[in-house]
């Protein structure tokens, strides 16, 4: 909640304070930093923290939240990260237009990651996993001009929207088994879930969502595309946080759908191939942020893979490649940003030499770089080693598994090699603009995060040690120990290491020389999953035009015909049943001034269908409904009456309004359809008197006019039922009518507009 | 056309008008009235006034886009969920202050949602009017 009214204030900030708007903006995701590591002690010591607003308990959907070991982890992450990231883009986003849009849109997305890691609802935990999905739509599409970021956008928005829709379904199913809304509350149903018919359905889907998100195998193109974005959001949302709520998501339904061969095996099979295959795709790419994009794909597939393996040793493996991930992951893509800043180009092909112009950009580069690699003192290093250990532990599939590991991670050096060291060596080339050194505000984010990556290598016991172990126990059910070390000596593990950078090194040798070759060569588009998202989205669209060609054609008088049709159908197939007799009619005593007002109705009814000029059948149309409003007088409904005269009133105006811009008035219809609609407005009413009827002959009390009515004084502290209905029982209702009211307004406003323009040209 | 009897009356009768729908709108909650008629009327006057005195007098006369109109209420009605969720109550429970001021009636978040409806209401109408009226005149 806080952090929606501080990104909303973000602008008036922004315009006051242009200059240091970084330095201010950084204090927000600092302070919150800070203050959930105040929670570290407790945390250690393996306390789940809880704390819960009422929602709509009603149906069981709470703002409940719930810190742990793996949220505390994510939690710690989002803001450290988002730290560096706002500081570095109050520099960078000053050549953007809008940079205070910027704020409150990152802003938003901090927030929501933030709900998203640490909601204990799943239903909560879903609205903020949808918000991330809107605001990293808003922000790749934040150079909106541009088409290719719109396209990039909309592809990213669709891709994990599908995937949240079918995670939706998935959440439901798993509600559907287990009765609850709580992650607290699904553990211990663990069996339920499991042995219930529905839970491979719920599995697939609930993966399905997470799959998206991450940008697993086959849903992997969006993530390449959307490094349209400006550089600080692919760093924040694309590398360190967004794309890892899909992972979040996995790691927390761990303890609930874990544990079964459909959830390992798939979870393996996918991050494995993402793995593999991403890094493989990132072989012939020359853009600094795509090579980076790719390899965060890989980074990606190995923590699914990881939870895929489920050893007590890969969960380790991924919490600590996880941390080592954001930390140089981000850095790499603020270097990168700064590199394109300086240079005024991305393309590995022509830059370099650039070191001697940015030292200290090189020397975060550097840090980042070989953590990245898995150089020994740095944290990516116990990382990787961890992985291989975890690998190696396993039973079958060892071998294919470690020979994927090794190849994949030898590819990321490679990426590495490419992206982060070999701009700042070699001899300069002509470039867009004369590189220069980052400013300050620039360099201190990467830094920091790139000192830390070194500081959590040397010293891992005192950066997570204590804490891994309660990490681990909150994805896997039972406690466990287990010391991580820099150095384990010389073994298989360590072996793997250098055969890893060894691989790399030749990856680099031979890119150098089948790049050339590969130039030009298109992969077949059958093996494209992004030209299956084309020819879905294009097949979509066709079949919406084919659609509203159907249903959508334009011509009110079949829209009504449809609705009454219909209506009429589906009661008359309902009703018939339970009623059988004919009602009888009731008694009336009718006074004289109810019939003099019936055959005011009926009169100016007869005119309305006979009239041939339009301003005649208004009037007449007008005083139907203005009798009408008198006839809920005098049955003593005087909100109905002042309501319908008020329409009433509206309604004449509005048509004598529209009148002006008809065509003369001309018999469009013939006599036969005519006709039809004569019958079709008879049968409907009919219908209504015969629907009327029933409802006064039998016996429907319900109970909900005696409650209303007993309710409104006490509780609602109204006389007037009606409106006592309207704003405070069903105010729901109310807020989605209104709702809709304001939507046609803006349709109304658009179509008269948009006819206009037509019209004039 | 224009009717200087009827531009003159309107001027008076769009003040009486207003207040009428204000007087419904705050009514609403005892007797026959509320947020979306009290719009209604509210819409209505206006309607008066663009017919006698023309749309630009009417535009000119409400100063502000009907849109802004329809954003404010939205907002009005979204935020007077909101309270009752700050004082530990599920969202939309009405919150009473005070249930005897002697001008509004009663006070509290529903007469908040109410008037929300009836800002809506009113934008709504006033949009479709001006837009269909401004069409006229070009």
């Amino acid at each position: 909640m806080i952090g929606f009214a501080v990104s909303a204030a973000a602008p008036f900030f922004y315009r006051r304070f242009p200059g240091y708007f970084g330095w201010i903006a950084v204090s927000f995701p600092l302070f919150l930093f800070f203050s959930f590591t105040s929670f570290y002690p407790r945390i250690a010591a393996g306390e789940v923290l809880r704390e819960t607003v009422f929602w709509v308990p009603s149906l069981g959907i709470n703002l409940s939240f719930l810190l742990d070991g793996l949220s505390f982890t994510f939690a710690l992450i989002i803001t450290l990260i988002g730290a560096a990231v706002f500081l570095y883009a109050g520099t960078y986003m000053k050549h953007y237009g809008h940079a205070s849009r910027f704020f409150v849109y990152i802003g938003l997305f901090m927030t929501s990651m933030l709900g998203l890691v640490l909601s204990d609802n799943i239903a909560a935990m879903f609205v903020f996993w949808e918000l991330t999905g809107i605001s990293s739509f808003l922000l790749i599409g934040f150079s909106h001009h541009k088409e290719q970021s719109r396209k990039s956008a909309m592809q990213a928005l669709l891709v994990t929207g599908g995937g949240g829709l079918a995670l939706l379904a998935g959440l439901i199913l798993l509600y559907g088994i287990s009765g609850t809304f709580e992650f607290s509350g699904l553990y211990p149903k663990r069996h339920l879930i499991v042995n219930s018919p529905l839970y491979p359905a719920a599995t697939v889907l609930v993966m399905l969502g997470a799959f998206t998100k991450s940008a697993q195998f086959p849903f992997h193109f969006w993530l390449p595309n959307a490094m349209e974005a400006p550089t600080p959001v692919s760093a924040y949302l694309h590398s360190a946080t967004m794309v890892k709520a899909g992972i979040y998501l996995l790691a927390r339904m761990n303890h609930v759908l874990g544990g079964t061969a459909l959830w390992q095996d798939t979870l393996l099979v996918v991050g494995a191939v993402t793995m593999v295959c991403s890094a493989l795709l990132a072989f012939n790419q020359t853009d600094l942020k795509k090579l980076l994009a790719y390899s965060t794909l890989s980074v990606l597939g190995t923590l699914t893979m990881m939870i895929g393996i489920g050893s007590e040793l890969a969960i380790k493996a991924f919490f600590i490649y996880l941390i080592a991930h954001s930390l140089y992951k981000g850095t790499l893509f603020l270097v990168a940003g700064t590199i394109d800043h300086a240079a005024g180009s991305r393309d590995t092909g022509v830059l370099g030499g650039l070191g001697r112009a940015m030292p200290f950009t090189m020397a975060t580069a550097m840090l980042a770089s070989f953590s990245m690699m898995g150089v020994i003192p740095l944290v990516g290093f116990i990382g990787k080693e961890t992985l291989y250990a975890s690998i190696l532990e396993m039973e079958e599939w060892s071998r294919y598994l470690i020979a994927a590991a090794v190849i994949a991670n030898g590819l990321l050096v490679m990426i590495t090699l490419v992206a982060g060291i070999r701009p700042f060596f070699g001899s300069m080339r002509r470039l867009p603009s004369v590189p220069h050194e980052a400013p300050f505000a620039m360099l201190a984010g990467p830094a920091c995060l790139a000192v830390l990556g070194l500081l959590a290598g040397l010293f891992p016991d005192f950066f997570m040690g204590a804490m891994l172990d309660w990490l681990a126990s909150s994805v896997l059910a039972d406690t466990l120990t287990f010391r991580i070390k820099l150095w384990h000596g010389f073994n298989e593990v360590l072996f793997l290491s250098f055969l890893t950078l060894l691989c790399g090194m030749l990856f680099y040798a031979a890119r150098i020389k089948l790049l050339p070759c590969l130039h030009g060569r298109h992969i077949t588009p059958v093996l494209k999953p992004s030209s299956w998202y084309d020819a879905a989205l294009a097949g979509m669209l066709r079949v919406a035009r084919w659609q509203t060609r159907i249903l959508q054609n334009g011509s009110l008088r079949n829209y009504i015909t449809v609705i009454v049709l219909t209506a009429v159908t589906l009661a008359v197939s309902v009703l018939a049943g339970s009623f059988s007799a004919f009602p009888e009619i009731p008694a009336l005593d009718v006074t004289f001034y109810e019939v003099v007002i019936v055959s005011i109705i009926l009169v100016s009814i007869l005119v309305l269908i006979t009239s041939s000029s339009r301003l005649k059948a208004v009037i007449a149309l007008g005083v139907t409904g203005f009798s009408t409003g008198i006839i809920f007088i005098l049955y003593s409904a005087p909100d109905l009456a002042l309501t319908t005269f008020a329409i009433e009133t509206l309604g004449v105006i509005l048509f004598v309004l529209v009148l002006y811009r008809l065509p003369r008035f001309t018999s469009y219809s013939t006599t036969a359809s005519r006709a039809r609609d004569a019958a079709i407005a008879c049968v409907f009413g009919i219908f209504m008197a015969l629907m009327v009827l029933y409802t006064v002959s039998g016996e429907l009390d319900s109970g909900l006019k005696r409650y209303f009515a007993g309710a409104s004084l006490p509780e609602g502290k109204g006389r007037n039922i009606v409106n006592v209905i309207l704003v405070d029982f069903r105010a729901i209702d109310t807020l989605g009518e209104i709702t809709v009211l304001a939507v046609a307004a803006i349709g109304v406003f658009a179509m008269l507009k948009l006819t206009l323009k037509g019209g004039s040209r | 056309m224009y009717s200087i009897i009827l531009a003159t009356a309107s001027r008076y009768l769009l003040l009486l008008l207003q207040m009428f729908s204000l007087f419904l709108l705050f009514r609403g909650h005892n007797e026959p009235g509320g947020g979306f008629v009290g719009g209604l009327v509210a819409a209505a006057a206006y309607a008066l006034y663009f017919i006698a005195n023309g749309i630009a007098e009417a535009e000119k006369l409400l100063q502000i886009d009907p849109f802004y109109l329809i954003a404010a209420g939205l907002l009005l009605a979204v935020s007077s969920t909101m309270p009752s969720l700050a004082a530990g109550m599920n969202v939309m429970t009405g919150i009473w202050f005070d249930t005897g001021t002697a001008l509004f009636g009663k006070v509290g978040t529903p007469l908040l949602f109410d008037t929300g409806v009836y800002f809506l209401v009113l934008g709504v109408t006033l949009e479709i009017i001006f837009s269909l009226a401004e069409g006229d005149l070009q």
